[in-house]
């Protein structure tokens, strides 16, 4: 997986992913442009004008219109970038969810130091939680009297998903803000404890990818990582198996 | 006012320690800012020599440091976070702020206007010791039990309820927003009121509009952060649950609060103070380039009134963007689109200054001061720092660079390679008022190559690193596979960070020397128009010796066809 990295963006492995870079590279080419430009001008204007060679200082232009010709043209660059681009992605990555018919919906709670990671079980249903029953052994607190939760999955720190079918993915926090990083997803958003927030992906590669912590969190912070492994349908649904009912969390008879 | 007779004459303690005069506290505020930055600088210093050599004992300097923070002399993740928070806190409100601000403002804006103090001498007076006292309590959290903050400079809630430090970081911040109210308040008051005759709004030069705008900043941004901080200090030491919300679980243990309460609410009293803050920190160094092109180009400022214009729309706008920093915070994604809006309008008023500046250089006589090579590195410094601020505002582009390195490079390349730059323009600019003396040309200019060139080896590395996701306040970025590439960078970092350090020395070697070695300083040594040339230098109490009056705009060199270089604003 360290081949999914490189001295530039990584490796895109989201649906989205890519529009994200195009985004970037679109304002990119317009920084860089701007950017030269006002360099020439500058690197012109220095060697030109060096007290010493012989010219008269000229006193024109106070008026300021070469600026307010800059400005425009930045504030339409800009507007024909968002209006045709950044807008509509952003409705499509943050304001839209697949159907939860067809996603597979994950929870992902973080904590200090660790990703808490829970798929619903064959019933499709997450099961009840409750902060007091925190425990080690129970580290997202779920309640075993809720019939929903027997099936469960719960796992630390790493996130399996099917090639090429949406994921719903709900995060949250038990303690403090932390926030879910998935470089090559394009993936990033806090998780702030008391709110549950959905977030999509659609993996569009196999591998295995970094998922890590982006929000300072506390002294292990830079050691809060995790794996997500995006494999096919089949493998996926075959893991999930092997990780079902038959395998009850430790604190079921707790 | 009877500013006269205040703090003029009289015994030690009265001229230089409680002083009043305006001059004498803004040499105060200079030299308390700049010890705040080495302070800050020593600390990331010691955090590039574990972000280079993760876990190995920091040479000599390791020994200094207490084994529950430092086993072996090697740098412990707690000890990183609280040098990296208190680096940002220093740097930003102990350091660049007071110099840009007060130091820079009390000392040139009553000169600039013709004015013989500030409005409100004493209350000056108080604003600079409520800063040091802020100043000292935050250094000295460090040795206070519980140590220094360790949740970054931003102090998300719930992580600053729960970590030690913190306490003292919110009554040393409340000492320091009071001080800035105070110091705000009368530099309103003295730009409104102690013009010298002739000097009407239009006819004030840049620096002193930089000043008066940054005052009205300070005074309508701190003051929800300062109630923010209060209601943080009661969620710590009297268990309120203004920014905690129900369930909390902190390692096993139910937190003890009723909860009810939200921590985005801290984000958004935060932030917006934090967005206006970055306008107060670039303003005054705005003014400072201003000052140094128009002498240095020998023309007037292209587009005083666009600027003018400008820099009025800047305040205006800079209340209404502060949730570009919480794109993926949890705010409603809906209201993302405005935030967008809102940073992308402001930064034509940037674009605006930025280009007047750079063609203001058009048909000038440029002379390659060391000031003036200071503010011309200033324009595309701040050029990148700006530009790079756009995939930044852009929501979409943010999701991946936010909280990487990327954003930790726009913003020194503003903050660092622009600002400070700036500073420094200004700082080899009025020595000569100041102090009466001369720097040395030359070992300005051997400053100037080698911090330029150790600012960009710094930083610029950073946005690759930002590119491919590294995060920001990570104790060991190379513990992560996505990063493990890029870390290595850290070493080239840090030794450029090293050359930095390094080059400063030829600073610190001049401006002391020159104190007493430095050739004596006439009245107007750079041949400049404003009124602050036209008293001695030093200026003695009272600065003028026949009250000054303006006779026409503040930037008339090479006035009528040309010929005559320059028409002080202050000559009949
Ligand atoms: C005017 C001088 C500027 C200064 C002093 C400055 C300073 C800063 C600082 C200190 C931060 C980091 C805050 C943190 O700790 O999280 C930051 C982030 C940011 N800046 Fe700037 N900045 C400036 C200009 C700009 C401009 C012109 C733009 C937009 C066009 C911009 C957009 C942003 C955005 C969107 C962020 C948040 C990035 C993120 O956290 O993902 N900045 N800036
Ligand atoms: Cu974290
Ligand atoms: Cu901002």
């Amino acid at each position: 997986m360290s081949g999914n990295y490189g001295f530039w963006l990584p490796v895109a492995a989201s649906s989205y992913a890519r529009d994200l870079d195009t985004d970037f590279y679109l304002l990119l080419s317009g920084m860089v442009l701007m950017f030269f430009l006002w360099l020439g001008a500058f690197v012109y204007f220095l060697l030109r004008y060096r007290s010493g060679r012989a010219h008269q200082v000229e006193r024109s232009g106070r008026g300021g219109g070469w600026a307010l010709g800059a400005g425009l043209s930045i504030i339409v660059f800009e507007l024909a970038v968002i209006v045709v681009y950044s807008v509509p992605t952003w409705a499509h990555v943050r304001m839209w969810l697949p159907s939860e018919k067809d996603a597979v919906e994950v929870e992902v709670k973080a904590q200090q130091y660790a990703w808490n990671v829970r798929y619903p079980g064959p019933d499709g249903k997450f099961g009840r939680t409750d902060p007091k029953l925190v425990h080690f052994t129970n580290p997202i607190g779920l309640d075993f009297s809720d019939p929903a939760a027997k099936d469960d999955v719960v796992l630390a720190n790493e996130i399996h998903l099917p090639l090429g079918r949406p994921a719903i993915i709900r995060l949250s926090s038990l303690d403090v803000i932390h926030s879910l990083f998935i470089p090559e997803f394009r993936l990033k958003q806090d998780a702030v404890p008391g709110m549950s927030i959905p977030l999509w992906v659609k993996p569009t590669r196999l591998g295995t990818y970094d998922m890590v912590c982006a929000q300072l969190c506390g002294f292990a912070h830079a050691f809060m990582d995790g794996k997500v492994i995006v494999e096919s349908p089949e493998a996926f649904e075959a893991w999930l198996k092997s990780r079902a009912p038959a395998a009850p969390t430790p604190a079921a008879n707790f | 006012m009877a500013h006269g007779e205040e703090g003029g004459a009289g015994s030690f303690w009265r001229r230089y320690v409680f002083a009043t005069d305006h001059k004498t506290i803004g040499l105060q505020y200079f030299f308390a800012a700049v010890f705040f930055l080495f302070a800050g600088f020593l600390m990331m210093m010691l955090m590039r020599w574990q972000l280079a050599y993760p876990w190995k004992p920091i040479p000599w300097f390791g020994k200094f440091l207490p084994a529950r923070l430092a086993p072996n002399g090697s740098m412990g993740p707690d000890l990183y976070n609280m040098l990296g928070a208190m680096h940002g806190t220093v740097m930003i409100f102990l350091g660049i702020a007071p110099l840009g601000f007060a130091a820079f403002g009390n000392y040139v804006l009553p000169l600039q206007i013709g004015a013989r103090d500030m409005a409100f001498p004493r209350l000056n007076m108080a604003s600079f010791w409520l800063f040091l006292m802020g100043g000292i309590l935050m250094l000295s959290s460090f040795w206070l039990p519980g140590g220094a903050i360790q949740s970054g400079w931003t102090s998300y809630p719930p992580l600053s309820i729960i970590n030690p430090g913190q306490t003292v970081w919110i009554i040393a911040m409340v000492l320091i927003i009071t001080s800035s109210l105070l110091g705000a308040i009368n530099f309103i008051t003295t730009t409104l009121n102690e013009r010298a005759p002739g000097m009407s709004l239009m006819r004030l030069p840049i620096f002193v509009w930089t000043q008066l705008i940054t005052s009205i900043i300070l005074l309508l941004a701190f003051p929800p952060v300062e109630a923010a901080a209060v209601l943080l200090l009661m969620d710590r030491v009297a268990h309120t649950s203004f920014y905690v919300p129900a369930g909390v679980v902190v390692l096993g243990e139910a937190l003890n609060r009723s909860g009810g309460g939200s921590p985005l609410l801290w984000q958004h009293l935060f932030w917006f103070l934090g967005h206006p803050e970055v306008y107060v920190l670039l303003l005054p160094p705005l003014g400072i380039v201003a000052e140094v092109l128009a002498n240095g180009t020998r023309k007037p400022i292209y587009g005083y009134r666009v600027i003018v214009g400008s820099l009025l729309s800047l305040c205006l706008l800079s209340f209404i963007v502060w949730a570009h920093h919480q794109f993926v915070s949890g705010l409603f994604a809906g209201l993302a689109n405005f935030f967008l809006m809102t940073t992308l309008t402001i930064s034509i008023p940037v674009v605006l200054v930025v280009t007047c500046y750079v063609w203001t250089l058009k048909g000038g006589s440029i002379r390659f001061t060391t000031p003036m090579l200071f503010a011309l590195a200033f324009l595309p410094m701040f050029g990148i720092g700006g530009l790079t601020g756009l995939p930044l505002g852009t929501h979409v582009t943010d999701i991946y660079l936010h909280d990487t390195y990327f954003v930790i490079a726009h913003f020194h390349y503003v903050v660092s390679n622009g600002i400070m730059i700036a500073l420094f323009a200004g700082i080899y600019y009025w020595y000569p008022k100041w102090f009466g003396r001369m720097m040395d040309e030359r070992l300005g200019k051997i400053h100037f190559w080698t911090t330029i060139i150790a600012l960009n080896g710094l930083f610029f590395p950073m946005f690759i690193q930002g590119l491919a996701g590294m995060q920001r306040r990570l104790f060991d970025p190379g513990a992560q596979v996505h990063n493990r590439l890029v870390a290595p960078l850290n070493v080239f970092i840090s030794f450029m960070a090293a050359v930095l350090l390094l080059g400063q020395l030829p600073f610190l070697y001049n401006f002391f020397v020159s104190l007493w070695k430095g050739e004596k300083a006439p009245e107007n040594p750079w041949e400049a128009t404003t009124l602050d040339w036209a008293c001695p230098s030093p200026p003695p109490h009272g600065n003028f010796e026949k009250p000054p009056r303006a006779y026409r705009g503040p930037y008339e060199y090479s006035a009528g066809d040309g010929s005559r270089d320059c028409l002080p604003q202050g000559t009949a």
